[in-house]
């Protein structure tokens, strides 16, 4: 890639990012306009992929409202995104968590406990 | 002030804007390009612009005559309303553009080679299952012994690609005059690496 498109995405990348893995339980802070007025959203749900690189890397984020299957993108370096906070470490064998889209009840949302270090 | 100036394609990539939106830009280093002639009839001034290896001595007895260095590579003629503000040999850089500005881009598309009517004319295809034995062909060119001709002008196949092409009405989202680059919103004709040329737009 050219230096001076590398220097123009590292401008816009965040300096720290806080560290969650797929499968972890997260919540995103997530800033949204609301008339004129910015307030602060949290999203609280299983990290079920992350995809892309750089400035362009988006994750996933599933949670189930209602027993409806909600699912949002942000991108990792957007300045919407205010913070991300871990909650839970959880143990998963797959890259891509899409498995739990097909699953109902209890089991939707479960995920294994991630054995501490 | 000259309303364009010439540079090159770099590529693309994306940047938040200040509501955190994703904005889709080219990334074009313009500049720094030089006053090679004037024209007051014209109100027209030739700027120049790259790196060329090898100049024919008319160019560059041309070129020494306005005072800049001899090797430029893309020499091209641009309007301009203040004709006195100008000098020969004088520094054109991306700074003539604000960010929020309107500008068109004139550059050589990317060569599809001898392509069919599906890619070049967006004709429909054929049925690609079922039996059928035709996927991509462009069918009947026309009636029978009246006319016992093709009409002119009919959509065929054949070269594609590599002619100028431009587009109009895209947004300066960053101007570095530091770096001499310039972030359009979209996308620019050309491959990465060749030779654009910028207009200022009417806002």
């Amino acid at each position: 890639m050219s230096s001076v498109i590398k220097d123009i995405e590292n401008a816009g990348m965040k300096e720290k990012i806080e560290k969650f893995e797929i499968g972890d339980t997260i919540r995103v802070y997530a800033k949204i306009v609301e008339g004129d007025k910015e307030r602060i959203q949290g999203f609280e749900g299983v990290v079920i992929a992350k995809k892309g690189g750089g400035v362009r890397e988006t994750f996933t984020v599933r949670k189930i409202v209602q027993g409806v299957g909600v699912e949002r993108i942000f991108p990792i370096h957007s300045p919407k995104v205010d913070k991300v906070k871990l909650i839970k470490s959880g143990r998963v064998r797959r890259a891509k968590l899409y498995y739990l889209r097909g699953r109902i009840g209890g089991r939707a949302t479960k995920i294994q406990d991630k054995a501490p270090e | 002030m000259v309303e364009g100036i010439i540079g090159k394609k770099v590529g693309m990539t994306q940047i938040y804007d200040k509501s955190g939106v994703v904005v889709p830009v080219t990334v074009i280093e313009a500049g720094p390009c030089f006053v090679i002639a004037k024209n007051a009839d014209s109100k027209k001034v030739q700027i120049g612009y790259g790196k060329s290896k090898n100049t024919t001595k008319s160019v560059k007895g041309h070129i020494k005559k306005a005072g800049a260095q001899e090797d430029l590579k893309v020499l091209k003629e641009f309007a301009c309303k203040d004709m006195e503000t100008v000098q020969l040999g004088q520094e054109i850089k991306v700074d003539i553009f604000k960010e929020g500005s309107i500008v068109s881009v004139t550059g050589t598309s990317i060569g599809k080679g001898f392509a069919g009517t599906v890619k070049r004319h967006h004709f429909r295809r054929s049925p690609m299952s079922h039996g059928s034995k035709s996927h991509r062909i462009p069918g009947s060119i026309g009636a029978g012994t009246t006319p016992g001709r093709v009409y002119k002008g009919k959509r065929l196949a054949g070269r594609m690609g590599n002619e100028q092409v431009t587009v109009k009405n895209l947004k300066v989202v960053q101007v570095n005059a530091d770096k001499n680059t310039l972030l359009l919103r979209g996308a620019v004709p050309g491959a990465s690496g060749a030779y654009i040329i910028i207009r200022k737009g009417k806002a």
